[in-house]
């Protein structure tokens, strides 16, 4: 057992962090809110980055590495808020023509899972292609047949809604077993976004308690602070294991089960994120409940991150089947 | 990020799992809680049979008779000895986790000679005198004076919560040598031998009504000075050398505990046919995930520290999540078994007497071994970089 980031690894995270703070620093993200949460520009130069073709095989222009490393590129996508259907273009890399190089973007939805919700399709506008995952396979849909009408105010500002009805049948590009899979690849791939945005939300929110000053002393000085933080912390080195082993098992299935290592990533994940951004939000005080202060940014995603691919809820009933 | 055994730890695995099949069930049932002369020659019997099959001290240096594994092979040991039901390190924790290694660390060769091979065979049992009724969580304001004269210390004090001190033959003592010194300057490490005149023990009774802890009184108590570990003054160093030692392995054996609770909550909730009851489905996978989360982490500190060679401050993450975890799993089993968690003994064919022990016994989870506050003071310092608390 040696599970640990290798070398090789450790510079993929490096490369893709440095890669995201000159490009997506935080004072960027009023620009890319402006522009409907999507910058065709940015998009080329993450896939010159790799982000979707990084588990193509080197021979079709691809990286040809593992889901064990996506986590990584994923976690730092997320830590930073980059916005954008990261993960639909990325399972679409293998699927359909163009979305590896970032050339056609791919969006998506799960219509797996028991919803009787709104229809609610993300990016819609800026797709070239929708996949919707259904437990019959996967299925491509152009996105200008479906019928949707725009969400004016979305909860995530980075993350444009729009309504539909209904959606085409569309063109079948994978059967149920690889639709399955997809959906165990996306569910952990938005787990890592989850845990990026939960040490995000900690840093932000650490960073604040060590600057801010009340009773003369930084407030990061009192346990009542230190004690939110330290628990922040907890949360999110359990979710970075929990996604770390999901990454590791999907390569490698003999590693453990990919269905239970699955579920326990998306669902500490998804706790660490919305328990996190909520402490960022309580740090700042009452500069957390403003628009300017980016607290609010890291829940809002959290919260779209966190019903796409199966709840927390849903995940912990599919652990529970599998205790019999 | 490789999770599965190399083909050596898949070897050691297997032998480890062999030599259990067979040891464990030969050494029979435990005896019963109270009688502690019968519990200690159980607990030694079984450390003599780790010991001639070359699984005593698996942390220890080869030099000292130890295995020297890897953290990757003690791991494995938490875990397939948990897994076999194999008897919990007992009357033998103090002497092999903590006073042998400090000994190892700091003692001198006479000290390693005289006690480091007793302890790993099971011939000498350790107890902890650490803790005073004022001095808990701040250990070092501790006021038990050791006085010098000539070749001895005097020793007068009271300690509390100390494991085992009933059958011990050594515990490992730390005292106030010097009153005028900032706190952490003036306190000494001593093996004090319990069968010295003045030493009185009293028993005092968990909320469980048992009979593990004591307390030690300590009147003139004579100490040799050749019993001393370390200099004069520098026992609060000599403590913090061995305070973190092994905690990180050692959760792989109270997981795979955890895991096994857990199955018997499935059951109990079969049992009582409140399986179907989606709530309690979600709980139930909700805490089996976080339980498989957690064993990740477990496993990615153990692989760092192999990498560093240093036990990593996660273990204070990873102990914090561990004892919330324990303590909702056992409130949940209670829930399941209703009004049969009034009674402490099997009722209406329910296992109501394990569930109880096991829901009492998690109370002092986030106590022992450094409370939850503690700890998240220590993630919130020293991981997070907060700034420290004005403290005396």
């Amino acid at each position: 057992m040696d599970f640990q980031l290798t070398e090789d690894q450790e510079a993929l995270q490096e490369g893709i962090r440095s890669f995201c703070e000159g490009r997506v620093p935080a004072d960027r993200l009023p620009d890319l809110e402006a522009k409907g949460g999507f910058d065709r520009g940015l998009w080329g130069e993450l896939a010159e980055m790799g982000v979707f073709s990084l588990r193509r095989p080197e021979a079709e222009g691809g990286v040809g590495l593992g889901c064990a490393d996506a986590v990584l590129v994923f976690a730092e996508l997320g830590r930073r808020l980059v916005p954008g259907p990261l993960v639909w273009s990325h399972l679409a890399a293998g699927l359909l023509e163009g979305a590896a190089g970032g050339a056609v973007v791919v969006g998506g939805i799960d219509c797996t899972a028991d919803s009787d919700g709104p229809l609610l399709l993300e990016h819609l506008a800026h797709l070239d292609a929708l996949l919707v995952l259904r437990t019959d396979g996967a299925f491509r849909v152009d996105p200008r047949a479906v019928a949707a009408e725009p969400v004016a105010v979305p909860l995530d500002p980075l993350t444009p809604l729009h309504h539909a009805a209904a959606l085409p049948g569309g063109e079948r590009v994978a059967d149920a077993a690889a639709a399955a899979r997809l959906r165990l690849e996306g569910a952990t791939l938005a787990a890592a976004q989850l845990l990026g945005l939960a040490e995000g939300s900690q840093q932000l929110a650490t960073a604040y308690a060590k600057q801010r000053e009340q009773f003369g002393r930084p407030i990061g000085e009192f346990q009542a602070m230190k004690h939110l933080l330290a628990d922040a912390f907890v949360r999110q080195e359990l979710a970075r294991a929990a996604v770390y082993a999901a990454g590791a098992i999907l390569d490698d299935p003999s590693a453990g089960e990919p269905v239970r290592a699955v579920a326990a990533a998306k669902l500490t994940a998804g706790e660490a994120a919305l328990r996190n951004s909520r402490t960022c939000i309580q740090v700042h005080g009452g500069m957390g409940y403003t628009w300017e202060v980016p607290a609010h940014l890291y829940l809002k995603r959290t919260w779209v991150l966190e019903n796409g691919f199966g709840t927390g809820g849903e995940h912990a009933h599919r652990v529970a089947d599998l205790l019999g | 990020m490789d999770l599965r055994d190399s083909q050596a730890e898949a070897r050691f695995r297997e032998e480890l799992r062999a030599w259990l099949a067979e040891a464990v069930p030969a050494h029979g049932p435990p005896p019963p809680a109270h009688d502690w002369p019968a519990r200690r020659a159980y607990d030694t019997g079984w450390q003599r049979k780790l010991f001639d099959a070359g699984y005593a001290g698996m942390s220890w240096p080869a030099e000292y008779g130890g295995r020297d594994a890897t953290p990757n092979e003690q791991l494995i040991y938490s875990e397939e000895t948990a897994r076999a039901g194999a008897p919990y390190v007992g009357v033998n924790f103090v002497g092999t986790l903590h006073g042998g290694p400090t000994l190892i660390a700091e003692g001198t060769p006479e000290q390693k000679q005289r006690h480091l091979a007793r302890i790993l065979r099971g011939e000498e049992v350790w107890c902890q005198g650490f803790s005073e009724p004022s001095a808990g969580s701040d250990l070092a304001s501790l006021k038990t004076a050791a006085v010098r004269e000539g070749d001895h210390y005097v020793v007068s004090g009271h300690k509390i919560w100390c494991s085992f001190a009933q059958v011990a033959d050594f515990g490992e003592l730390l005292v106030r040598t010097d009153p005028e010194a900032p706190k952490h300057k003036g306190i000494s490490w001593l093996i004090l031998p319990m069968d010295a005149p003045g030493i009185e023990i009293r028993p005092l009774p968990t909320l469980a009504g048992e009979g593990e802890f004591s307390e030690v009184f300590l009147d003139a108590v004579r100490v040799p000075v050749e019993n001393r570990v370390g200099e004069e003054n520098d026992g609060w160093r000599v403590t913090n050398v061995t305070l973190r030692f092994e905690r990180g392995t050692a959760f792989a054996g109270e997981l795979v505990l955890l895991q096994r609770n857990l199955a018997e909550l499935v059951d109990l909730a079969k049992q009582r046919g409140r399986w179907a009851d989606p709530a309690l489905r979600e709980d139930v996978g909700h805490m089996a995930a976080e339980i498989d989360a957690l064993w990740a982490m477990v496993k990615l500190s153990v692989c760092r520290a192999s990498r560093t060679g240093m036990p990593g401050l996660e273990a204070s993450a990873i102990k914090l999540h561990y004892s919330e975890l324990y303590q909702r799993m056992t409130e949940l089993g209670l829930r399941v078994l209703g009004r049969a968690a009034l009674s402490r003994e099997d009722v209406g064919g329910l296992p109501s007497g394990r569930f109880l022990a096991e829901g009492l016994k998690s109370l002092n989870s986030s106590i022992a071994a450094g409370t939850s506050q503690i700890q998240r003071n220590i993630v919130a310092e020293r991981i997070l970089g907060l700034p420290r608390e004005p403290r005396r």
